[in-house]
């Protein structure tokens, strides 16, 4: 066991246990709070694979503003939070049980790759070469469609987000 | 060094996790956050192959970018369409969201 290893199984064992908090917390803020902790295991995660580049951007994105935009709602809609009512619905008795054989499903597949055991050494990289990342994007031959697809999409949502949360005056929109 | 197997089983961990969050909360809110949980277990996934099988290759960074702006419009979008029925029908429960039924 090296160092990096205990480092990696303990982020990853406050990480899983902060997503089962999200999952079954019964009050929907410490679950929002959770998530927080959550998504900071996965940048953990993502600095660890060797790229710094996305573990800022999960920071950024993620917590500060997916986050954000989650506990603003869970606030807008508190008066409905009943801490005494179920979190959960009746059926959880039988979907935990199917989400464990879901699991062992998805290690089975894996465990039959040839590649699942690959090691590589990752201490020496110098992680993703972001300037090549940003010309490949705006590089007409390369990914700049699917660059302009993702501008267009999150335009679209902004305005379709406002459209659907704008109070209209006047009835039924 | 971690074999590329942890970062498969930790991210199988966190996507089966967020299965059970979308399919058990009765709040929508909840079901977003397991929405969020399989997102990030995809994205770790991504960069683990990048990481440790194709290094070399941008495909994978740009996949990941990608995924990220989807999920940013997805969060934006679910959680206006949240606000909006809040407002019109004061529950957030999702058994309770049955307008669409048949």
């Amino acid at each position: 066991m090296t160092s990096l290893q205990i480092v990696f199984l303990v982020v990853a064992a406050v990480t899983l246990f902060s997503a089962g908090m999200v999952v079954s917390a019964r009050k929907l803020m410490h679950a929002a709070l959770f998530l927080v902790l959550t998504l900071m295991g996965v940048a953990f995660m993502f600095a660890m694979l060797g790229s710094g580049f996305f573990a800022v951007i999960q920071v950024l994105v993620y917590i500060g503003s997916i986050a954000i935009l989650i506990i603003f709602a869970v606030m807008l809609t508190r008066n409905m939070m009943d801490s005494e009512a179920e979190a959960s619905n009746r059926g959880w008795q039988i979907l935990a049980p199917l989400s464990l054989l879901i699991f062992a499903g998805i290690i089975t597949i894996l465990s039959s790759w040839h590649a699942f055991t690959s090691v590589r050494d990752l201490s020496g990289t110098a992680g993703e070469d972001v300037v090549a990342l940003g010309k490949a994007l705006t590089d007409p031959n390369g990914f700049a469609i699917p660059f302009e697809l993702a501008s267009i999409l999150l335009v679209a949502a902004l305005a379709g987000a406002i459209y659907v949360a704008m109070e209209r005056k006047g009835g039924r929109g | 060094m971690i074999p590329l197997s942890w970062y498969l089983i930790f991210a199988a961990g966190l996507f089966v996790t967020g299965i059970f969050g979308v399919l058990t909360r009765r709040n929508v809110i909840g079901v977003l956050m397991g929405v969020e949980l399989m997102l990030n277990a995809v994205n770790i996934n991504l960069l683990a192959f990048w990481s440790y099988l194709y290094p070399e290759s941008i495909s994978g960074l740009v996949f990941i970018a990608i995924v990220f702006v989807a999920a940013a419009a997805e969060t934006a979008v679910g959680l206006a369409l949240i606000i909006s029925i809040y407002r019109r029908r004061h529950t957030v429960y999702a058994e309770e969201i049955n307008l669409l039924r048949g």
